[in-house]
């Protein structure tokens, strides 16, 4: 008590509580006050109100944010759609309304009577969508029908469109309703309802908090027949923030078109900066089936379509490389001074190690090649061979340095990392020792080997750009409806490969004579105004276990895979390209070609018809170990399938040192009888 | 042990007056619940219960001399921030925020427990820390740490309305301590332009994002439609009322929550402004009479923890009031011994317990 003693008399003490007292009643009163306003000087009003009139509270929802191109070009909007909503809380007979409304939309019943069921987990006050995007004839007859349908709304609702269709269908994703469990998720936890619409794929679920926007809201005060008296207050909506990618939208297009109905992949990045020009994966959908909800059937098909619409193959495909691979085992080699440009290997369309033979492409050989030769004519036999020398672990590092076999750090969902195998990897994976033969199949892109489209632009970029890696990107910068920028994109460097400039400079020239010289696997594919540099590749799939029985046709899952990876111009490059074309037949015949398009879109220059005999075609005959099967190239091209005749020279059971089956991309479902990928033949 | 002096001095008219507001919101509860779809015994019966089980704490808080909580203040509040920051690490969450601990038998609030911890922890920092020239800005850091950090963590929940609870029970007390002229004036002009400087340069969306963000649980773009909805039922009331059971606006259900946040528009549809009035009546008794247990509390401790307790009761009423008849944005706070939930019943007897302990103290030393 001493602490305080005296306290009680001190007289500002007194004076606190009186002035505590008085702040009470004062508060006080102000209740009152308010009271009396709402209860004796509103009684009249708020009676009617109460007994009389509606309050009708309408969600006005928020256009989602629309996506623009590099140029400003919109990718991604908005429509309106006309929307039949019901409140419950004016419905007096429901079953009649239902009936009244099937008859007017000509639309079944039951399929009325489901969404109203759907809506019951909404509050009665709360409109819900009965049938949407219904037509503006339906419109107006609801409309003018509108006392005899109580507790009916019409509603212009935003629903995102795509003006382009298809175009971009993969980047854009699309969306789909909320579901219970993405509720419990915090990032859905306010702002978000039952029945909400929400980025499931892409960049709309990528992006779904700058896209959504902020819904708007109005009261209405409407009488008994649901007539408005007046609006007592409306909330404009908050549209979505406006997001620009670094996708060039004719570029795109062009892109797409080039594939024809081929299905697979091309990526189109910038050199130097890796915005990403065009990303495309075919065959695509029509992200419109999702902006208002997709059927059960529609899903299924694409669900069961064999060539995976669905799946964004320039991130989530991957592929064995093949040949494209090539530059990254004769920079390894280079660097690691186990061959030099001038080094020459003898071709005879083998290398025999251990007991086994492995095949150069070409069955009679190149002869003696130096490694220009041998990226331009893309001669197995000369990287077999120096990856003997080499060794895998320094493969795998010169792969990895240039953006193969890790995550790239892509910002959409699903980023594959593709595959570059080690000794320590098959150590850790299998248990087991790595073998030769194996480095043998690496170094020219098969085996283990896995790469993405994305990664193979972004290889080919870096090699370009001097052994700089660009980090791939695609969104520019998200700004606000003011212009604020809210998000900028800045170019990042993935990985400066330390490669030496003399090194560059041979294989850049291995890979222009490839396009650019009589005998280039891609010759047929140039440009006249541009000079392109590049590789083509074709890539086994999968080795037919049992051939004996001959087939006129190689089962489509198990054609091989035609690549093509190229920069221009050669001399200062600008952009890099990587086509796959899945199941496509070879690099140099069915790649090339759309890669060429697609280089002559971004120039804007003309496709040249080139004479016909000019370069001998070589004939696809790739056989690079004796037990393998022929090629679909040879169907495709409607040649007489050599080597389909058995037996194979070959072991006929797997060599030991041939690898066992790798793993496999998952849209590539083996067959129980099919056995391990075999070395890759250069188709052409 | 036992003083009989306990027993003569025992604050009847305090108890009398919360059993009455208490038995007023079971009726109030009866009405509108009645027509009730939910599984389980009916609303009011449970309030019943609720209040049994307060009514033992409170007994039970007011047995043990309160002068021992001086002690253990600074335990308390250590063990309660404890919880707050399990809460954040393993709380159980619900309708988009994290504020329960899974005890298994029952969900602690321990946000609730802070509301009287920071009462008992103040009320021992500021009288032994006695100062009645009034306190220095410099001085009054500590109280504010004690009250910031528990506060930002409620915040982060997120619950708006207990950190605001707890921020204006702290205030209210720290002011009543006494503040310098000098300080007053400072923590006004700072405090008032940091809000309005704040407010005016948010957009209306982001404060609305705050909003949301803050107060998870009530449907932000809904909260329109329950003020009108709750202006119209209160307004409708006129002088007289629509009468017990005869509320139109709660009894078609068009009132959300009308039975916990919205209680009070109920029953002032249905008894009226006279109603609302006698009701505001007893609940200013009440908060005058916690002034009064203050002012002859046998010690500054008693003096504060009674302000203490009594501005929780009052900010709630207040609060709830002020959003009820759309003098205040919706924040989920409950209106004291009327709105049913069994937290709300617990804190406030937790509260009496404390005010009649204090009250039947006043002559010992």
């Amino acid at each position: 008590m001493s602490l305080n003693g005296g306290w009680e008399d001190n007289p500002s003490l007194k004076k606190r509580f009186l002035l505590l007292s008085l702040a009470v009643v004062l508060i006080f009163l102000l209740l009152v006050l308010r009271l009396w306003y709402l209860q004796i000087i509103g009684a009249d009003r708020y009676r009617e109100l109460s007994e009389k009139n509606r309050i009708r509270y309408i969600p006005v929802a928020a256009p989602r944010g629309p996506i623009y191109d590099r140029h400003g070009e919109i990718l991604v909007d908005n429509r309106p759609s006309f929307t039949i909503s019901v409140l419950r809380q004016e419905v007096e007979d429901k079953d009649a309304l239902l009936t009244r409304l099937a008859g007017i939309l000509g639309a079944d019943p039951e399929e009325l009577e489901k969404n109203w069921q759907s809506g019951s987990r909404f509050p009665r006050y709360r409109p819900f969508p009965l049938a949407e995007d219904v037509s503006r004839e339906s419109l107006e007859v609801i409309q003018e029908n509108s006392v005899n349908l109580p507790g009916v709304l019409t509603e212009v609702r935003p629903l995102r469109s795509y003006p382009h269709g298809e175009l971009g269908a993969h980047l854009f994703g699309y969306l789909g309703e909320i579901t219970q469990k993405e509720l419990q998720n915090k990032q859905f936890s306010s702002g978000y309802r039952p029945g909400d619409f929400v980025g499931k794929r892409g960049l709309e679920k990528l992006l779904e908090k700058y896209l959504r926007g902020v819904e708007g809201e109005r009261l209405l005060e409407v009488d008994v027949k649901g007539q408005e008296l007046r609006i007592l207050k409306t909330q404009e909506p908050q549209p979505g923030n406006k997001v620009f990618l670094t996708i060039d939208r004719k570029l795109q297009a062009a892109t797409e078109s080039a594939f024809g109905e081929e299905a697979g992949a091309a990526v189109v990045i910038r050199v130097k900066t890796g915005e990403v020009l065009a990303l495309a994966s075919r065959p695509a959908f029509d992200p419109a089936l999702f902006a208002r909800g997709i059927s059960g059937k529609e899903w299924i098909d694409l669900l069961q379509n064999p060539r995976h619409p669905l799946q964004d193959k320039t991130i989530q495909g991957q592929y064995p490389p093949g040949s494209t691979f090539k530059m990254v085992t004769a920079l390894a080699a280079l660097k690691a001074g186990v061959a030099y440009p001038s080094t020459t290997v003898d071709c005879g369309g083998a290398l025999s190690h251990g007991n086994r033979r492995f095949r150069c492409w070409k069955r009679g050989g190149h002869g003696r090649v130096d490694l220009k030769r041998a990226l331009k004519e893309s001669c197995d036999v000369w990287f077999y061979k120096v990856s003997l020398d080499l060794g895998i672990d320094r493969i795998a590092a010169m792969a990895r340095a240039l953006g193969l076999g890790i995550p790239l750090g892509f910002p959409l969902e699903g980023e594959k990392t593709g595959l570059i195998p080690d000794r320590q990897w098959k150590q850790q994976r299998q248990g087991t020792r790595w073998y030769d033969g194996e480095t043998v199949i690496a170094s020219i892109g098969q085996g283990y080997v896995l790469t993405t489209p994305l990664q193979l632009a972004v290889m080919t970029a870096g090699i370009a750009n001097d052994g700089i890696v660009p980090r791939p990107q695609v969104i520019s910068r998200i700004e606000d409806l003011t212009g604020n920028i809210l998000e900028e994109m800045h170019p990042e460097i993935l990985n400066d490969a330390q490669l030496n400039p003399s090194d560059l400079q041979v294989v850049k020239r291995g890979m222009e004579a490839v396009v650019n010289e009589p005998g280039g696997t891609a010759y047929k594919s140039r440009l006249n105004e541009i000079r392109i540099a590049g590789k083509t590749g074709t890539s086994q799939v999968v080795k037919l276990k049992d051939d004996h029985a001959p087939k006129r046709e190689i089962a489509y899952r198990f054609r091989d895979h035609a690549l093509f990876v190229g920069y221009a111009p050669a001399q200062d490059p600008e952009i890099a390209v990587s086509v796959l074309l899945e199941h496509g037949g070879s690099g140099g015949s069915n790649a090339a070609p759309v890669a060429q398009k697609i280089f002559a879109a971004y120039f804007d220059v003309p496709i040249p018809v080139h004479a016909p005999p000019s370069p001998p075609a070589p004939a696809p005959s790739p056989l690079p170990t004796e037990d393998l099967p022929p090629t679909p190239s040879d169907a495709v091209n409607g040649l007489p399938l050599q080597g389909m005749n058995p037996p194979p020279a070959g072991p006929p059971a797997p060599a030991p040192n041939l690898p066992p089956a790798p793993p496999v991309t998952p849209e590539q479902s083996l067959p129980p009888e099919a056995g391990g990928i075999v070395p890759e033949a250069e188709g052409d | 042990m036992f003083d009989r002096r306990l027993l003569t001095h025992f604050d009847w008219v305090l108890l009398l007056t919360v059993l009455t507001v208490a038995g007023i919101g079971i009726l109030n509860l009866y009405s509108a619940t009645s027509i009730w779809t939910g599984a389980g015994p009916p609303i009011y019966l449970k309030q019943i219960y609720w209040l049994g089980i307060g009514l033992t704490i409170a007994l039970g808080v007011s047995s043990v001399d309160y002068r021992h909580l001086e002690y253990c203040g600074f335990f308390l509040y250590g063990l309660t921030l404890c919880l707050l920051v399990a809460v954040l690490l393993v709380g159980k969450t619900s309708m988009g925020a994290t504020r329960w601990l899974d005890l298994g038998i029952f969900n602690l609030q321990p946000s609730e427990i802070m509301k009287i911890v920071i009462i008992i922890t103040l009320a021992r920092y500021f009288s032994q820390k006695g100062n009645l020239r009034g306190y220095s800005l410099r001085q009054l850091l500590v109280p504010f740490a004690l009250l910031g950090v528990p506060s930002v963590m409620i915040m982060k929940q997120p619950d708006l309305g207990t950190a605001m609870m707890v921020i204006f029970i702290g205030v209210t007390m720290s002011l009543f301590a006494g503040l310098r002229r000098s300080t007053l004036a400072m923590l006004a002009i700072l405090g008032s332009s940091a809000a309005a400087g704040g407010w005016f340069l948010l957009r209306p969306y982001q404060k609305q994002r705050i909003l949301t963000f803050l107060n998870p649980e009530h449907d932000p773009l809904g909260a329109g439609y329950h003020i009108i909805q709750s202006k119209i039922a209160v307004g409708s009331g006129g002088f007289w009322g629509s009468g017990f059971m005869q509320g139109t606006q709660s009894q078609l259900s068009f009132l959300p929550e009308r039975h916990t946040d919205f209680a009070f528009s109920v029953f002032a549809e249905e008894w009226g402004f006279t109603g609302s009035l006698i009701l505001l009546g007893l609940y200013l008794f009440l908060i005058i009479w916690g002034i009064y247990i203050a002012r002859r509390a046998s010690d500054m401790f008693g003096m504060m923890l009674a302000l203490g307790v009594t501005a929780m009761i009052f900010w709630h009423i207040v609060v709830n009031l002020g959003m009820v008849i759309g003098l205040l944005p919706v924040v989920g706070v409950p209106l004291p011994l009327f709105s049913y939930g069994g937290t709300s019943m617990v804190t406030t007897m937790i509260g009496t317990g404390l005010l009649l302990n204090i009250s039947m103290r006043r002559f010992m030393f």
